[in-house]
C-alpha cells in the first residue's frame, strides 16, 4: 500500500472571537500511486486547507492522513509543493532554486548540475539557467518552481492553484507540461483550480468540494487526462463528453454559491 | 516622613499648582513661534524668488534642452505621477549657488566683485561738539576717530591742545562695528564748571539723543558723555559668519597645521571609526537578536520589553548616563554607539524575518531543507533588504550621535573640534566642521546605497 490514504480527516480552525470554522469536515479519500487528481470547489471549501495538511504544514484536528502506510506530521521531500506565487528564492538564479533541494541533502554538485540540466530541458527554460527570477515572466517562474519541485523526486506533487495567475495561452501549454510529466514520471499528482476546464483536463480523478462545513460533494473519473497526454488540449475539449460534463460541474459550483450568497443574507 | 524635598501635594489643586508651567513663560514661548512664522516666511520667501528668478533664466535660454528623455519624455500624465518627477539639475545648481551667493553676500565677500551691501565704515573720520559752561559761555572742539579693523592695533595720535576754550579736542579709537563711550572729562568737564555737549556739528542734542555725524552717530548719553557708533553697514561680521573665502582659507590652514595639535583628518578618523565600530558592534549583536526575536517565543518575550522601551529613547538622551558610567573615555562613546544602532538592527532583523513569505519557508521545508539551513538560505538572504534598510538609518544615526557625544566629551573628533573653536570663537572652524560632517554623512548615505545595490539586486522586486 503505496498510496496516500486520507482516513475521516476533519479541521476546525477557531476564530479568535470565539467562532469556529468546520473547514473540512470528516473527508475520506483513497489515492492511489500514479494518480492525477483535481480538486475543485467554491471559494472558501477548504481545498487550500486539505492541500496544506497533506504538504504537514497543519496538523488536521481529527483524523489521518498516511503515504506508504506513513502518517503525515510534517513537511517532507517525499511531497513536493507547487505554489501559486512568491515561493521562488529571488537571491538565487534559476539554476540554483532549480537545484536547492538535492542541493539541502548534501547531492554532488556534478549530478545537482546535470539534473537542472535535464529539468530545465523538460520545462523549456534551456537559456534561462543563469537568470536570476525577477527576470522571469510569470508562466516562466511557474515552471521553475515546477522543475524545482521535480528535483526533489517527490512521490506526491500537490499544486494550489499553480497556474490560476496565468494568461489563457501560457495555462495552456503548462497544462500540457504537467501531463507530459505526469506520464513521464508516472508520480501522483494533486492539483487545485479554480477552472473546471482545467480540472476536466488535469484529472483522471476530479473531486468538487461543497462548503461549510468543507466536505467532499461529487467525484468524477474521467478519460480526458489520458486522452490529453501528447495530444492537442483544445481537441481534447471536443470531445463528446467534455461539454456536458463542464456545464454540469459548473452548474453544481454555481448552485453552491447561491446557496451561500443566499445563506450569507 | 517625606522622602522627597518636595512634600506629595495633598490635593489635586495642589498637584496641578505645583505641576503647571508659568503661563507668562508659555505665552512669550507662544508669541516668540508665532512671530517666527513671519521670520521663516519671509526668509523662505527671498530663496523661493531668486528660485524664480533662476527658473525664468532657465525657461529663456535653457528651455527644452534638458527636457526628460526616453520612455518617460513619452507619458502624457505627469503631475501627480511621482515616478514621473526627477530634479531639474539646473535648479539643483542654481540653488546651491544662491546659497553661496547669499553667503558672500551677507558676508561682504570679495568673491562677488562690485556686488556688495553697504560694508560698514573704516578710516579716519571725524565731528565737532559745542558745549557750554556753567557761566553760559560756548566752545567748540574736533573729536577724531580711527574705525579700524577688529583685530587690528593701530597707533593714533593723541588730539591736539587747542590755544582757547575750555572745550578740548578728543582722540578715539573704535572697533568696527563697535561702538566707544567719550568720556565727558577727557574732554574739559573735569577742568569746566557746568560743562555740557548742547551741539554735534552744528546740530542741537539732549541727553538721550543722537545725532548722524556723516559716518556714524553720536549719542549723549545722560551722564553728559558722547558715545560714539560708527556706521555698522548691512555685512555680517566674520565672527558670526566668516566669508566663504576666509572659510576656504582657514580649511587650508586647517588641513596643513590641524587645530589644537589635531589634524582635521584625524579628528574626523577618530569619529568615523568610533562609527564604524559602535555600528559594528551593533550588527553583531543586534541582527542575532532580531532573528532570535523572530524566530522564537520566548526570545520574542524576553526581548520585546526591552527593545520596545529603549527604541523611542533617542541615543543623544543617554550620553550624561554614559558619561557618568564611563567617563570620557573610548569605551563610553563606542558603548553610546553600539546602543544607538543595537536596536535599530535589532528591529530591522526581526521585521526581516516576519516579512518571510509563508510560501517560501514551507517550499523550502517541503524541499527537505532543516532549520539552519533555512535559517540559512532562506531566512537570512530573504531578510537582507530589511537589515540593509535597518543599516542605512543606523549609519546615521551612529554619525549624528557621534558628533553630538564628542561636543560632549571627547579627547579629539570632528564634533570635539567644532565645540573647542566655538569656545574660542573661532566660527571659521565651526562652519568647517559642519561642512565636513555633514558631506560625510551624505557620503555615508551614497556608499551604503551603493553597496545595497550590489548585494541585493532583488530588492522590491519579489
Ligand atoms: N488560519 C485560519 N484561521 C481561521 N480560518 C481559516 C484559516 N485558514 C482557512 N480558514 C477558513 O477555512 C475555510 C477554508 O479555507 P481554504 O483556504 O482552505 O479555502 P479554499 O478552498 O482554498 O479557498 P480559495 O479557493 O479561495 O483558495 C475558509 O472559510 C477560511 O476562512
Ligand atoms: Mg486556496
Amino acid at each position: 500500500m503505496s498510496g496516500l490514504i486520507i482516513d475521516n480527516v476533519s479541521m476546525t480552525f477557531e476564530l479568535p472571537n470565539g467562532g469556529k470554522v468546520e473547514a473540512l469536515k470528516n473527508i475520506n479519500l483513497d489515492i492511489k500511486e500514479g494518480e492525477l487528481m483535481s480538486v475543485l470547489g467554491p471559494s472558501g471549501c477548504g481545498k487550500s486547507t486539505l492541500l496544506n495538511i497533506l504538504a504537514g504544514f497543519l496538523a488536521p484536528t481529527e483524523g489521518v492522513m498516511t503515504l506508504s502506510g506513513e502518517p503525515i506530521t510534517a513537511p517532507s521531500s517525499e511531497r513536493g509543493m507547487v505554489f501559486q506565487h512568491g515561493a521562488l528564492f529571488e537571491w538565487m538564479n534559476v539554476a540554483k532554486n532549480i537545484g536547492f533541494g538535492p542541493k539541502m541533502k548534501g547531492t554532488p554538485q556534478a549530478e545537482i548540475d546535470a539534473k537542472v540540466e535535464e529539468l530545465l530541458d523538460i520545462v523549456g527554460l534551456q537559456d534561462f539557467a543563469e537568470k536570476m527570477i525577477y527576470e522571469m515572466s510569470g508562466g516562466m517562474q511557474q515552471r521553475v518552481a515546477l522543475a524545482r519541485c521535480l528535483a526533489n523526486e517527490p512521490d506526491v506533487i500537490l499544486m494550489d492553484e499553480p497556474l490560476g495567475a496565468l494568461d489563457a495561452l501560457t495555462r495552456e501549454k503548462m497544462q500540457s507540461l504537467v501531463l507530459d510529466i505526469w506520464k513521464k514520471t508516472g508520480k501522483t499528482i494533486i492539483l487545485i483550480t479554480h477552472s473546471v476546464e482545467e480540472a476536466l483536463l488535469l484529472g483522471e480523478r476530479l473531486i468538487v468540494m461543497a462548503p461549510r462545513p468543507g466536505r467532499i460533494h461529487k467525484e468524477y473519473r474521467l478519460p480526458f487526462a489520458e486522452l490529453g497526454v501528447g495530444a492537442d488540449l483544445r481537441e481534447v475539449k471536443r470531445h463528446d463528453e467534455f461539454g456536458p460534463t463542464r456545464d454540469e460541474i459548473l452548474n453544481m459550483i454555481w448552485n453552491m454559491e447561491e446557496e451561500i450568497m443566499g445563506r450569507a443574507e | 516622613m517625606t522622602i522627597f524635598n518636595t512634600p506629595i501635594p495633598a490635593t489635586i489643586g495642589e498637584f496641578i499648582s505645583l505641576n503647571t508651567p508659568d503661563g507668562g513663560e508659555v505665552a512669550s514661548l507662544l508669541s516668540t513661534t508665532f512671530w517666527m512664522i513671519f521670520g521663516i516666511a519671509i526668509i523662505f520667501g527671498i530663496y523661493l524668488l531668486f528660485s524664480a528668478g533662476s527658473w525664468l533664466i532657465h525657461k529663456l535660454f535653457m528651455d527644452g534642452r534638458d527636457k526628460a528623455k526616453g520612455y518617460t519624455s513619452l507619458k502624457t500624465v505627469t503631475f501627480g505621477d511621482e515616478s514621473a518627477v526627477v530634479a531639474n539639475r539646473f535648479a539643483s545648481v542654481a540653488s546651491v549657488i544662491a546659497v553661496f551667493f547669499f553667503w558672500a553676500l551677507a558676508t561682504g565677500s570679495s568673491l562677488l566683485g562690485p556686488i556688495q551691501l553697504p560694508a560698514p565704515f573704516q578710516g579716519e573720520t571725524s565731528f565737532e561738539y559745542t558745549a557750554v559752561n556753567a557761566a553760559g559761555e560756548s566752545d567748540t572742539a574736533t573729536v577724531n576717530l580711527l574705525v579700524h579693523a577688529f583685530d587690528a592695533k593701530p597707533n593714533m595720535a593723541a588730539a591736539e591742545a587747542k590755544a582757547s576754550g575750555f572745550a578740548q579736542n578728543g582722540a578715539l579709537k573704535i572697533r568696527e562695528r563697535r561702538t566707544a563711550l567719550l568720556s565727558s572729562k577727557k574732554i574739559g568737564a573735569k577742568e569746566t564748571e557746568g560743562f555740557q555737549v548742547t551741539h554735534v556739528n552744528g546740530e542741537a542734542i539732549t541727553a538721550g539723543g543722537t545725532v548722524d555725524f556723516g559716518n556714524g552717530e553720536v549719542l549723549l548719553t545722560p551722564k553728559g558723555s558722547l558715545q560714539v557708533r560708527p556706521y555698522g553697514g548691512m555685512t555680517m561680521e566674520a565672527l558670526y559668519l566668516p566669508s566663504p573665502e576666509g572659510v576656504w582659507k582657514s580649511f587650508v590652514q586647517l588641513n596643513k597645521e590641524g587645530y589644537t595639535n589635531v589634524g582635521l583628518w584625524e579628528n574626523v578618523f577618530w569619529s568615523l571609526i568610533r562609527v564604524v565600530l559602535g555600528f559594528a558592534l551593533g550588527c553583531l549583536f543586534g541582527i542575532p537578536l532580531g532573528f532570535a526575536m523572530g524566530l522564537s517565543n520566548w526570545f520574542r518575550g524576553w526581548f520585546d520589553p526591552i527593545v520596545e522601551f529603549m527604541r523611542p529613547v533617542p541615543p543623544l538622551a543617554l550620553i550624561p548616563l554614559i558619561i557618568i558610567w564611563f567617563g570620557i573615555g573610548e569605551q563610553g562613546k563606542i558603548s553610546l554607539l553600539f546602543l544607538a544602532a543595537l536596536w535599530i538592527m535589532t528591529i530591522a532583523a526581526r521585521a526581516g524575518v516576519s516579512g518571510v513569505n509563508i510560501s517560501k519557508v514551507h517550499a523550502a521545508y517541503s524541499l527537505g531543507a532543516t532549520k539552519r539551513q533555512l535559517l540559512m538560505k532562506v531566512i537570512l538572504p530573504n531578510s537582507l533588504p530589511e537589515i540593509f534598510t535597518g543599516a542605512r538609518v543606523a549609519m546615521g544615526v551612529c554619525w549624528g550621535t557621534v558628533v553630538a557625544a564628542e561636543l560632549v566629551a571627547a579627547e579629539k573628533g570632528a564634533g570635539k573640534m567644532i565645540i573647542a573653536a566655538s569656545k574660542f570663537q573661532l566660527t571659521d572652524i565651526v562652519i568647517i566642521g559642519i561642512i565636513i560632517i555633514g558631506i560625510i554623512g551624505f557620503a555615508i548615505e551614497v556608499l551604503m546605497r551603493k553597496i545595497e545595490n550590489r548585494l541585493i539586486p532583488w530588492k522590491g522586486r519579489g
